[in-house]
């Protein structure tokens, strides 16, 4: 291989080179969402940051949580705990797939000598009532992103329609990197003083919460706390959206989406328990899903999505 | 004359949406200039992964000047009528002419429309077109309204004659339209302009991109089977894959990788899926031992290492995706060479329908009916039952879970790895089969109880629940499933009484408590509908069917058809097509006596009536055909009894120039009456004539 690109050296170099990157072109550099997520998706800076007129762009890396993916570490592509990258910009701008291409420059894959292709692949989340239209991103075949133009999220019509998206980065890692066992790929890097491995990391932590996961979590717990979330969600979103307090405006759609983001990662937990049956699944997402509608229905009724004293929403 | 040239350039348009989509471009853009009175001689479409492109040759560069003329109220009318013409006509009083008419004067309009330029009608045809283009799924982007696949960029749009080329003037939503494309992604990215229609191929072709599909699915086909060739290989040929490659690339590079010698000892099914459905591989295969041992992939760019990198991506993916395949393989086959039962038992699970109960369910119920079946079709009953009974315990295996396109196929791997017969094995593949009216059906017996047993109960369930097909829906595919039967029965030549059958199969349901009744007589009409569908597309009438179908024996649709074609065919012939005539006039001349008489004439005639020659030589034909057709109805000679009736047809005749049937003489009536009786008797012995047309 004779690449004429700078190659990184290390998983987290790639993710510098992508927050560099779309710092430059003008995405805000968010921080991680502090609670547990299934994807970047959740993050509120794309649910409930895709809806309402503002413009928004922002990026961020998102660790993500999938309680069954588990392996115990012993898988070479597979942890109940991994990262997203995620870039979301509203309005899409044209050129967002050129901008896309430059951002795999960045991280060292050349154009010139790998096979990018845009493949179909429609998205959508029924526990967030959204969907939209774009690809999957192959590169020399390996799907490297996803790339969705958002149509509707929480129920509601996106306008304008947000660019999402979204780099699986250990994949990503693994491939540019070149290592078939994403645990023994570079964390930092491999020529300093304590190198670590993505295994030295991580092995350890998937260990301990595969078993937690699969054979230790407290299920009658877990429920009880879903039932609350649930409850919590419904009774802030209840609230008027006039504060007695301080007899200011404040509609609490953020509090209320924590509580619909936490229902919704109890709910991995209590699959991952296996004991949530095929019938009750649809229920559990559907009433994940009411939650997440109901945010997004507070949300456009902030001024950070779009509501106005002298308009309305 | 002028051509036209549009081209609408786009990000990647999913491979599956672009030929219908091209279709759409040119009839939406064809009909309506042609609405618009601008005729053209020829018109193509071609579709890349970004672009629609349309070529409209000889294109009238104006729409004729037409003139209408329209007839208004007489002179004389009121005012108020005469104002309301011209609003209609959008003329004024002095455009009007008086014309005197047999009613007097009268006012007439002359509405001239006229020509328009070409430029002007493309442009509007084109914007409607792109407002209202029917994407099978389609969205917005960015601030926009506008909806198309994936965001639209770009809109070219060019009428060019001997005098050069004119870009036609549009804006659609912001996007204005030009003379310019842009070529390959990654190769060629440059904007450039273009004059014509071969300008713009010509050009785009140095920019890398092959605009015909056809042609870059030939370039890619040529190529794989050349390098495949080269290395004494060949190319597992796949229609839609290639077609869906060919949309997935503007300039096709084909490479040909290996596939890691851990997995070649996969079935070549289970390479050739996993390839295919990941990876959009083609497989390759030798010719000698017909394992897969190579792939084919289209790259999308040249590269300056010859696609060194590329290949090596693909091999890795490959392999990632391959040693699932292969982790699977091997459990499954370690549950197979083990104990089966374990897979048997996890269908108590699986639900066949929340209706009908579990595949395990099911597969009891089947394995039953392939034992009831097997003297029928001449299989072992003790290897019928097995074979039922194992038939789906491969959608309990990984494999299955992974590719359930696979299912049957597995099962016939493990069941063969289990150590049990071929026969047994084949079945578990077979007895699903046909599932197209072009796919092969099963001969091997047990196959043959087993793929019965497997329709006869899903037609029986879903007759219990009450889920028949309407009109076009048919969500569990029972027309398919009668049509199984109808072939299987059919080209097996299975003497089955189908009506038994299906009683057998609905008293299972019933005693599973399932369903407290069927009603198989509707089933069975529903499988002599689909018979009919199946026969008039063999050129049978529906008639000549509906005329057999009442005999007595038709759930045996072996012999059902063989009377059918036998009737069919006699229609065919001067004799049968008459005799069909007289056996009418005799059953109308019956029928009418005996509503009139309040009688039925059945007591037989006696040739000691007969009054004349023609008379009494019907009496022996009849004699003679009843003596004939008797026994070849018996034998199921049905070509045999057919001509026996048809050879009736000229004593009849006979009979009916020379005799009056209504005589003054009572009993000479009564006796003809009798001998029309016997007539239509014999002949309703070979179908029911009454049912056939004309």
């Amino acid at each position: 291989m004779s690449e004429t690109v700078d190659r990184p050296k290390s998983f987290q170099e790639i993710i510098l080179r992508l927050q560099n990157y779309w710092a430059a072109r003008g995405c805000a550099v968010l921080q991680p969402y502090d609670m547990e997520v299934g994807a970047g998706t959740f993050h509120p800076a794309t649910t409930l940051r895709s809806l309402g007129t503002q413009p928004w762009a922002a990026a961020y890396v998102q660790p993500s949580r999938r309680p069954t993916d588990g392996r115990y570490g012993d898988s070479p592509n597979r942890w109940q705990h991994y990262y997203q990258y995620q870039v979301i910009i509203k309005p899409s701008p044209p050129d967002l797939q050129e901008l896309y291409l430059g951002s795999l420059e960045a991280i060292g894959i050349d154009m010139a000598l790998h096979d990018i292709r845009f493949v179909e692949d429609d998205w959508e989340s029924p526990t967030l009532g959204a969907w939209g239209l774009g690809w999957e991103v192959w590169c020399d075949g390996m799907e490297v992103s996803q790339f969705t133009y958002f149509q509707q999220v929480g129920g509601h019509d996106c306008h304008p329609v947000s660019g999402e998206l979204t780099y699986g980065l250990e994949r990503l890692a693994m491939y540019i990197l070149g290592f078939d066992d994403g645990n023994e790929m570079p964390f930092n890097d491999p020529q300093c003083q304590i190198p670590l491995t993505y295994g030295d990391v991580f092995r350890e932590a998937e260990a301990q919460y595969a078993r937690w996961n699969f054979d230790v979590a407290d299920t009658d717990v877990l429920l009880q706390h879903f039932i609350d979330a649930e409850a919590e969600c419904a009774r802030v979103l209840d609230a008027p959206a006039d504060d007695p307090k301080t007899g200011r405006r404040i509609v609490m759609a953020l509090p209320a989406y924590d509580q619909a983001i936490k229902a919704s990662h109890i709910f991995n937990l209590l699959d991952a328990r296996g004991v949530i049956s095929v019938t009750e699944r649809q229920a559990y997402i559907g009433r994940v899903r009411a939650l997440t509608k109901r945010c997004a229905d507070a949300f456009v009724q902030t001024q950070a999505g779009g509501w106005t004293p002298e308009t309305g929403a | 004359m002028p051509d036209l040239l549009i081209e609408l350039f786009s990000e990647e348009i999913p491979a599956r949406m672009q030929t219908r989509a091209g279709e759409d471009l040119k009839k939406l853009i064809t009909d309506g200039l042609v609405d618009a009175g601008l005729t053209y001689s020829s018109a193509a479409a071609f579709t890349t992964p970004r672009r629609l492109t349309l070529a409209v040759g000889g294109l009238l560069a104006e729409s004729p000047t037409t003139t209408e003329e329209r007839k208004g109220p007489r002179a004389d009318a009121p005012e108020k009528a005469i104002e309301g013409f011209l609003r209609g006509a959008g003329l004024q009083r002095d455009d009007l002419e008086e014309r005197d008419t047999p009613k007097g004067p009268v006012l007439f309009a002359k509405i001239t429309r006229q020509g328009r330029p070409a430029a002007a009608i493309v442009a509007e045809v084109l914007e409607k077109t792109i407002r209202n283009f029917p994407w099978p799924k389609s969205m917005r982007w960015g601030n926009g309204t506008l909806r198309w696949v994936r965001p639209l960029h770009a809109i070219l749009c060019i009428v060019n004659d001997e005098a050069g080329a004119e870009t036609v003037p549009l804006n659609v939503d912001g996007i204005i339209s030009g003379d310019v494309t842009a070529g390959h992604r990654f190769m060629a990215p440059a904007r450039f302009p273009v004059t014509s229609f071969d300008d713009y191929t010509d050009k785009l072709r140095r920019a890398y991109v092959v605009l015909d599909p056809a042609e870059r699915a030939d370039a890619i086909w040529n190529d794989a089977t050349n390098q495949a060739f080269a290395g004494g290989l060949e190319v597992v040929e796949d229609k839609g894959l290639l077609a869906e490659v060919a949309g997935l690339v503007e300039w096709p590079v084909v490479l040909m990788g290996r596939i890691g010698a851990d997995f070649l000892d996969l079935p070549p099914e289970v390479l050739q899926t996993s390839m295919k459905e990941h990876q959009k591989f083609f497989s390759v295969r030798n010719p000698k031992t017909g394992r897969i041992e190579r792939f084919i992939t289209v790259a999308n760019r040249e590269t300056a290492d010859n696609g060194a990198t590329i290949l090596a991506g693909y091999e890795k993916v490959l392999s990632a995706r391959l040693a699932d395949a292969k982790f699977f393989w091997e459990n499954d086959l370690r549950v197979a060479k083990g104990d089966m039962s374990v897979w048997l038992d996890a269908l108590e699970n699986v639900t066949f329908h929340n209706k009908l109960g579990t595949q395990a369910g099911l597969v009891g119920r089947m394995a039953a009916l392939a034992r009831e079946l097997a003297p029928i079709v001449g299989a072992d009953p003790d290897a019928a039952e097995e074979a039922a009974r194992l038939a789906k315990a491969d959608l309990s295996s990984e494999m299955i879970y992974e590719f359930p396109e696979l299912q049957g196929l597995m099962g016939r791997y493990y069941i063969e790895a289990s150590g049990r017969s071929a026969e047994i094995a084949a079945a578990a593949e077979e007895h699903y089969a046909p599932l197209g009216p072009s796919d092969e059906v099963p001969t091997a017996p047990v196959s043959v109880a087993v793929s019965l047993a497997e329709k006869i109960d899903k037609l029986a369930g879903f007759w219990a629940i009450d889920e028949k097909p309407t009109g076009s829906k048919d969500p569990f595919a029972l027309r398919r499933a009668a049509l199984g039967i109808i072939r299987i029965v059919l080209e097996n030549d299975l003497s089955l009484a189908l009506a038994d059958t299906s009683a057998k199969g609905a008293e299972a349901l019933v005693t599973a408590g399932i369903a407290e009744a069927v009603d198989t007589v509707d089933l069975m009409s529903f499988i002599h509908d689909r018979l009919k569908v199946y026969l008039r597309d063999q050129g049978v009438r529906h008639d000549v069917i509906d005329a057999c179908i009442a005999m007595e024996g038709s759930d045996d649709l072996a012999l059902l058809v063989r009377r059918a074609r036998a009737l069919s065919e006699v229609l065919g012939t001067d004799d049968g097509e008459n005799m069909i005539q007289a056996f009418k006039r005799a059953n109308n001349i019956l029928t009418q006596a005996e509503e009139a008489d309040g009688v039925e004439y059945s007591y037989g005639a006696d040739i000691k009536f007969a009054e004349t020659d023609e008379e009494r030589a019907l009496f022996a034909a009849l004699d003679a055909a009843e003596a004939a057709i008797a026994p070849a109805v018996q034998a199921r000679d049905f070509p045999a009894a057919m001509s026996a009736m048809a050879a009736l047809r000229a004593p009849v005749d006979a009979f009916f120039t020379a005799v009056q049937v209504n005589a003054d003489n009572a009993t000479v009536r009564r006796n003809r009456l009798n001998l029309l009786s016997r007539i239509t008797r014999i002949c309703s012995s070979v179908a029911d004539l009454t049912r056939i047309e004309g």
